[in-house]
Parts: C-alpha cells; structure tokens; sequence
C-alpha cells in the first residue's frame, strides 16, 4: 500500500504559497482520511458518525489556521495526525465522554483508510459565524462564504484591505473556539 | 454547514502563509521576556554595584553565560514544540546539558576546595533570596512566553509548557544574575539550577490549562 503522503506534501506545499485549488484538494483528502480515522476512533467511545463529522469539521478548520506552522523539511503525515489526535483528546476531555486514555496510535493510522461519506454534523458553522463580532462576521461572509474578493469585501464595508484579511484571519480562530464551546455543551 | 461547503469556503481567496510566524513570534516573545525581567530585577532588587573586582566579574559572566545557554537551548525546542507534532522523535538531551555541565564544574571547584568551605560555598548569603526571586521575576516572562506559544499549535501541552516554564526560568536567572552577589559555582549549579527546574515543573503542570488552542 503507497501512503498519500507525496501527493498531500506536494498539496500542502502548494496551498502554502496561495494555491486554492490545490488547497481545496488537500482539504478535501484529508478530510476523507480524517472522517475514516475518526469514526474508528470514537467507535469504541460508543461515540457515531455525527459526533465524527463534528471532529472532521473542527480539525480542517484547524488545519486551514495552522497551515503556515508545517516545516517543508518534515513530513506531512506526523503533523496531520498530531492535529487529528490533538482535536480528539481535546474532545474526548470537553465531552467528558471518558476518563480512560486514548490508545497510542501511529501517525501513519490518520492516512491508513478513507471514507466519503459525510453525514449531517451537530453544529451549523453558518450559525456559529452569525455570533462572530460584526467586521469578522462581515469579512468571512463576504469573502470565504459569498465568494467576493477581498478587494470587493474591502469596498462594500467601507473597510481597508488588510482589515478585512485580519478579520479573516482572527474571525477563522474565533471560530474554532466557538466551535469548541458548541460540542461541550 | 456541510464538510464540503466548509471546504470550498476555506479554499476561496487564499493568502500565501507565512512560515517563519512561529519562530518570530516566540523570538520576539523571548526578547520582551528578557526586557521585563531586567526591568522587575532592575526595580525591584538593584544591580550590584562590585563587579568591578575581577573575581565578581568571572562570576557574573559565568552566570549570564549558563542563563544565556539555558535560554538558547530551550528555545530552539519552544519553536519546535509550538508546531503539531513538534514534539515527535526528539528527545530533549541538549536541554540538560547546561546543567549537567554547571553540576560537574560545581564537583570540581567543591572537590578543589577544602571541605570546611563547601558550606558556604552551597549555600551563600542569599540563598533564599535566590530560591524566591528567580521563580517571581519568572511570572511575567511566563505570562509572555505563554501568549506566543499559544497563538501557534502545541500537541503536546506537557511539553511544551515545561520548556516554556525553562526559558522563563532562564530568562529570570540571567536578570537575576545581575544583582546575586554569591560568587560560588555549586551555588549557581544548585540555586539558579534548582530554581529553573521549579519553573520547568510549573510549566508542565500549568501547561495543558494554558496553552490550549
């Protein structure tokens, strides 16, 4: 069996340096790995497939924030695992589903199967974005779920340019805390 | 919001990343940590004034440079550990080494000296003052360094917080180098070494709590 890693580096490296194509391939990828690694996961934590869409959903946002922090030197297998992991403990913990540690597994485990079938998830990020501050609500509307650039979003809020990325930017972060706070409760 | 309307949101209008935030953000993190440090010794306790003596002089450079080691050192692994899966295949031997290498000099200057001075030569006259002001000035360090760890993605929270807690323990000892006037090599190895571990071990517990993201 040849692992994905080559192709998703190579993704990875691309998306790095602004690609979106390549990156809406790799989210894409990975997200397949990611829903295949979770539902085996949380299947011994009596835990289903929503519960999995959630976690898929909240490690692509953080693999979409964090993406700068991957080392072109290092392979990209071990940095998605240590995020996938990460988000699962951390949910596991928030949940409170069990108190029991969470099986060592090898990074190679997060690229071993993937699996296409999404399902409905818990939360609905559209909803979430809604409780965001107005300039990072306004930011991502416009530009990540409207489409407009960011020269267009810029013009229509009457705000500049590197506002509107930086909105972006900590409006995607706010996010993942809301989304946090969401699957605790 | 289904995964893939997520997908294809994240993937519109991407900027290209910039790869050396982590390491500027902790760098700069480090530098005010020193700042604030000098600035709370500075205040709080004055710099000594006899370091003009050659004797002083050796010492106060002996101080600084294990600080200035233990700083440099601990760092490099901060800037790893701050990334996912930074923590991954790399054991943390070249952190201990400054301390290894203080402890041994330490030996040889109690095994070179008669055994009548190895009290004073351990303990000082200020060893409390050490014990305490190290792990003080080391809290605002603490706070800073934990700020920049934070707006990157540690996975290993133990970890990470542990060598946060060491170069906030460093960062401290070279501020408060400036002012000790205990001039003994088993002093720095078991007071500034033994200090710096408290930080480390504060670090580790607080860690998970704190560098969540």
């Amino acid at each position: 069996m040849t692992t994905p890693e080559t192709e998703l580096k190579a993704l990875m490296l691309a998306s790095q340096s602004g690609d979106a194509a390549a990156h809406r391939r790799l989210l894409e990828r990975l997200s397949r790995h990611l829903r295949a690694y979770y539902k085996r996961k949380l299947a011994s934590f009596g835990k289903g497939a929503t519960e999995a869409e959630d976690l898929v959903q909240e490690a692509l946002l953080a693999i979409h924030i964090q993406r700068h922090s991957y080392d072109p030197a290092e392979l990209l297998t071990p940095w998605v695992h240590a995020i996938a992991r990460y988000k699962l403990i951390d949910f596991l913990r928030r949940s409170r589903t069990s108190r029991a540690d969470v099986p060592i597994d090898e990074a190679d485990d997060i690229m071993a199967n993937d699996d296409h079938v999404a399902t409905e998830n818990s939360y609905d990020i559209r909803r979430l974005i809604e409780k965001l501050p107005r300039n990072m609500q306004y930011a991502i509307g416009a530009v990540k779920l409207e489409g407009l650039s960011v020269a267009e979003a810029a013009r229509r809020y009457r705000l500049s340019e590197p506002a509107i990325k930086v909105s972006i930017h900590r409006g995607l972060k706010a996010l993942a805390d809301l989304i946090a706070k969401e699957v605790k409760s | 919001m289904k995964t893939d309307e997520l997908v294809t949101a994240l993937s519109r209008h991407l900027e290209p990343v910039d790869r050396g935030l982590i390491r500027r953000t902790v760098g700069l993190a480090v530098a005010v940590a020193i700042i604030v440090a000098f600035s709370v010794m500075a205040l709080w306790l004055g710099v000594r004034t006899d370091f003009v003596t050659a004797y002083a002089a050796a010492f106060l450079i002996a101080k600084l440079a294990f600080a200035v080691t233990v700083i440099s050192i601990a760092s490099v692994y901060l800037i790893r550990l701050s990334s996912p899966g930074g923590e991954r295949g790399r054991p943390a031997f070249w952190a201990f080494v400054p301390f290894a290498a203080t402890i041994l000099l330490a030996a040889v200057s109690l095994g070179s000296a008669p055994s009548s001075h190895w009290n004073r030569m351990i303990v000082g006259d200020e060893w409390l003052e050490c014990l305490l002001s190290i792990p003080v000035i080391a809290i605002v360090p603490f706070v800073v360094l934990v700020w920049a760890v934070r707006r990157a993605a540690p996975t290993n929270l133990v970890r990470a917080g542990a060598f946060t807690g060491l170069v906030a323990g460093g960062v401290s000892a070279l501020a408060y180098a400036l002012h000790c006037t205990d001039d003994s090599l088993p002093f720095i190895a078991v007071w500034y070494g033994g200090t710096i571990l408290l930080c480390t071990i504060a670090g580790a517990v607080l860690g998970p709590r704190l560098l969540r993201w």
